[in-house]
Parts: C-alpha cells; sequence; structure tokens
C-alpha cells in the first residue's frame, strides 16, 4: 500500500504493541529516528525487542527507551561504548536480554528478511563463540555458518527527504541501516526533516523506493531534542 | 630500541600499495591515516558507509550526519560515495577491500586472531564488524605490543582469548618486529631492540628469517 504521511509522529507510532519486534536505524546518533522513540516512548509499548546496531548513547533516543524499560531484549554489534550507561546498567542489573550479532550478519541478516531469502551461509563469526549451536559447512575450503533472517514487526528510520509516494533518499553517513531495515518490517516508519511532492526527487537518485515505505512524518531539523 | 606507536602506524602505512581500498580499525589503527600519503590514491573504507572518507573535522566541519566508525565527525574527500549498511559489510565481506588494519590482544601463528572480546565474565561483548574484516579484507595487517603489561607475549602457538577469525592475518607490525605469516609459520621480517633469535626465545615460538 501507498505510505501515508501522518500529522504526528504519535499517530504513526499508535499501533505498535507489546512484545513487537522493533528495527530501530542509526549508528550511534547519526540516522537514529529520535522524534519516532520518543513518540514510542510515549506509547508505552512493552516486553519490546529491539534490533540495531547499538544499545543507545547518553540518555537520548534508543538509550531513553531502554531508561523507561520498555525493551526486554536488544539485538545488536556493538552494545558497550563510551555512552552507553544505560544499557550497561540494566545489563549488569539482569534487567535485559542481549544477543551480540556481528555487523554485516546484522545487516545481511535483515537484507535476507527483506529479499524473501530463507537463510544464507556465510564465513564471518566462523569457529567462534557467536556461531555456537548454529549449522556450519564448509565451502571451497572455507567453514561457513548459517544465520537466518531477522525480521521487524515495525522499522523505524531517519530519511532526509520523501516524497508522498513513500521515497527516500538520506543524508551523508547517516544512511547506514536505514534502507536495509526499510524492506525488514512489516510496517516502516521514516521520520523525514522535508516532504515534497512525486516527481521532486529525481528518480535516479531514490535509495528507498516508496514500496518499502508505510507511513511517514515530517520533523524539524531541529526536533532533536 | 623498541619502535613507538607513530613508528608502527608508519611502518604500516608505509606497506599499504597506492591506489589501495583500505579500512582502518578503530583505536590505533586510525592512526595510520596521518601517515598515509594523500598523492598515494589510497581511498579509505568506513563501515558505516562510506568510500573515500576524509580525516576528522574541525570547527565548523563538524556535520552529526557525517561519522567514521568510531563516531567521530569526519570529512569528505573529492570522489567519494556513501551507501548502506548491507552495501558496506558486502564490500568487506565480498574481499572487495585490499587491506584492513586491526588492533588484537592475541595472533595465533596460524594467523588466528583475537581481538573482540576479553572472555572476562563481567565483560559486556561488542564485536561491532571485527570479525566481517577479518574474513573479508584480501590482506589483514595488525598494530600491536608484542607483550602484554604483564610480559605475556600477544604473538601466540595458540588462542587463549575468544576468537574474531581463523587464519586471517598476514601481517603483524609490532613495538619489537614486523611478522609475516603463512601456512603455519611466522617469519620475521624486521626487527627493532633485538635480534630474532633473542625474540624467539622470548616468545617461545619458531621464527623463521627471511
Amino acid at each position: 500500500m501507498r505510505a501515508r504521511v501522518c500529522d504526528s509522529a504519535d499517530e504513526a507510532v499508535a499501533d505498535v504493541a507489546d512484545g513487537a519486534t522493533v528495527l530501530v536505524g542509526g549508528f550511534g546518533l547519526a540516522g537514529m529516528p529520535f522524534t519516532l522513540i520518543d513518540a514510542l516512548i510515549r506509547r508505552g509499548a512493552r516486553d519490546l525487542t529491539v534490533v540495531s546496531n547499538n544499545a543507545g548513547n547518553a540518555d537520548v533516543g534508543l538509550a531513553a527507551l531502554l531508561a523507561a524499560g520498555q525493551v526486554r531484549k536488544v539485538v545488536c554489534s556493538f552494545p558497550r561504548q563510551s555512552d552507553s550507561y544505560v544499557f550497561d546498567g540494566l545489563y549488569r542489573d539482569g534487567r535485559i536480554e542481549l544477543e551480540v550479532v556481528p555487523q554485516g550478519n546484522l545487516a545481511e541478516r535483515m537484507r535476507a528478511a527483506g529479499a524473501g531469502i530463507g537463510a544464507f551461509f556465510t564465513p564471518t563469526g566462523a569457529g567462534t563463540m557467536l556461531a555456537e549451536g548454529k549449522e556450519t559447512r564448509e565451502i571451497d575450503g572455507r567453514l561457513h555458518v548459517l544465520e537466518s533472517p531477522i525480521r521487524g514487526d515495525v522499522a523505524l528510520i531517519a530519511a532526509h527527504t520523501a516524497d508522498t509516494a513513500g521515497n527516500l533518499v538520506y543524508r551523508k553517513t547517516a544512511r547506514n541501516f536505514g534502507p536495509v531495515m526499510a524492506t525488514a518490517a512489516a510496517t516502516t516508519i521514516a521520520e523525514v526533516r522535508d516532504v515534497v511532492e512525486p516527481g521532486q526527487i529525481d528518480p535516479e537518485v531514490v535509495v528507498t523506493p516508496g514500496i518499502y515505505v508505510d507511513r511517514l512524518v515530517r520533523v524539524e531539523a531541529g526536533d532533536r531534542a | 630500541m623498541t619502535r613507538s606507536k607513530d613508528e608502527i602506524a608508519a611502518a604500516v602505512a608505509a606497506d599499504i600499495p597506492t591506489g589501495a581500498y583500505v579500512n582502518l580499525g578503530i583505536g590505533q589503527p586510525t592512526t595510520v591515516a596521518d601517515h598515509l600519503d594523500v598523492g598515494h590514491g589510497v581511498v579509505l573504507h568506513t563501515e558505516n558507509g562510506m568510500l573515500g572518507m576524509g580525516r576528522a573535522a574541525v570547527g565548523d566541519e563538524v556535520d552529526p550526519d557525517l561519522t567514521n566508525a568510531g563516531k567521530v565527525p569526519v570529512v569528505e574527500t573529492p570522489g567519494c560515495s556513501y551507501f548502506h549498511h548491507a552495501d558496506s559489510f558486502a564490500m568487506m565481506r565480498g574481499g572487495h577491500l585490499d587491506v584492513c588494519v586491526l588492533g588484537a590482544f592475541q595472533v595465533s601463528v596460524a594467523g588466528d586472531l583475537a581481538n573482540w572480546h576479553t572472555g572476562a565474565p563481567d565483560a559486556i561483548p561488542a564485536v561491532g564488524g571485527a570479525m566481517d574484516l577479518a574474513i573479508g579484507a584480501r590482506s589483514v595487517f595488525v598494530m600491536m605490543t608484542l607483550f602484554a603489561k604483564d610480559g605475556t607475549p600477544k604473538l601466540v602457538p595458540e588462542l587463549t582469548y575468544p576468537v574474531t577469525g581463523l587464519g586471517c592475518v598476514d601481517r603483524v607490525y609490532t613495538d619489537h618486529a614486523t611478522f609475516a605469516l603463512a601456512d603455519g609459520a611466522v617469519t620475521v621480517v624486521e626487527t627493532f631492540g633485538s635480534t630474532a633469535d633473542e625474540l624467539a626465545d622470548r616468545l617461545g615460538l619458531e621464527l623463521r628469517t627471511p
């Protein structure tokens, strides 16, 4: 279905249910959908599984969602950072589950979900503790690990500009996981700094075609609070 | 005299071929960039979706949408490009990067790498892109001190730290020597402050000389 432009972030996340798997874009703070996360905190959905590269920085965005006690499990590649104290505290207190995934597997597992691929073999992680319990196979003389797709009930991503058909363009390295997550969730919600009419984005530069985008919310560049 | 960290970085930079696509890991490896001649034509890759990454941004150049893998603001270079995470890691995993430079807790004579987790029970595991880089780049260079602070060798017969990647390391640059690893054997390329025989004794390893 074509993308819908929502009047508010609260409207956009109003149906995110308890227990949902939420893909959250961003690499550190670059590309993090702050406005949508804040709305999800107000929405109050609990028992969430969050899939994101990191596990929150300082007290904002994803860290604020963790601090609100709404997340049961984090699936990420790099939780521990100099300013990940919210996650660190919850983890050490045994109040949050962690699945560490090599970053390329994280991206590829979501890509696989979006592309209808049932599973894939990769040498990344072979012979390591992150492959324990997983099926392995030697391919062309090299050990590979079987990895399965990661699907989201909802993806929350940030892009730079959308048209009302849902086509997205991003800005610099804030693109990161956005285009992959957009393909991997049942419902993809993008916050963007500008919404324009169809035809105003050069089709040659569209990064995420509108077919992957369900809802759009326009946010002011200064909305990051 | 042993080599300083800066001299190790310079030695790594000197071994990176003209025109190579290179990923520099977080931490010490980042300092290799200071020794790469721009005219050298080396193109830096950053895992968060950019080729042609420039130096650290200063003052008005700082843009929260443009950072390196360590989340430090950086600048563009002419001819740079952006791409999403699955493409970025396809470059790494698909064997398209010529060289990656990583730090390490331990490297084994077979080229096994340990650099992501100390295995300590209270440590929070965080792997990032280390396992993808280790298995994906055509050449994997490691920069590290040859001995831990307590004097324990970090070039070892077999890893005791958790594995990042098996049989992936090609060269090891340390304060005491540069080593080339191939087919389960370690060759001493050059030494600093001691002889190859002395290092073989301290490490308890058989070392070849070229």
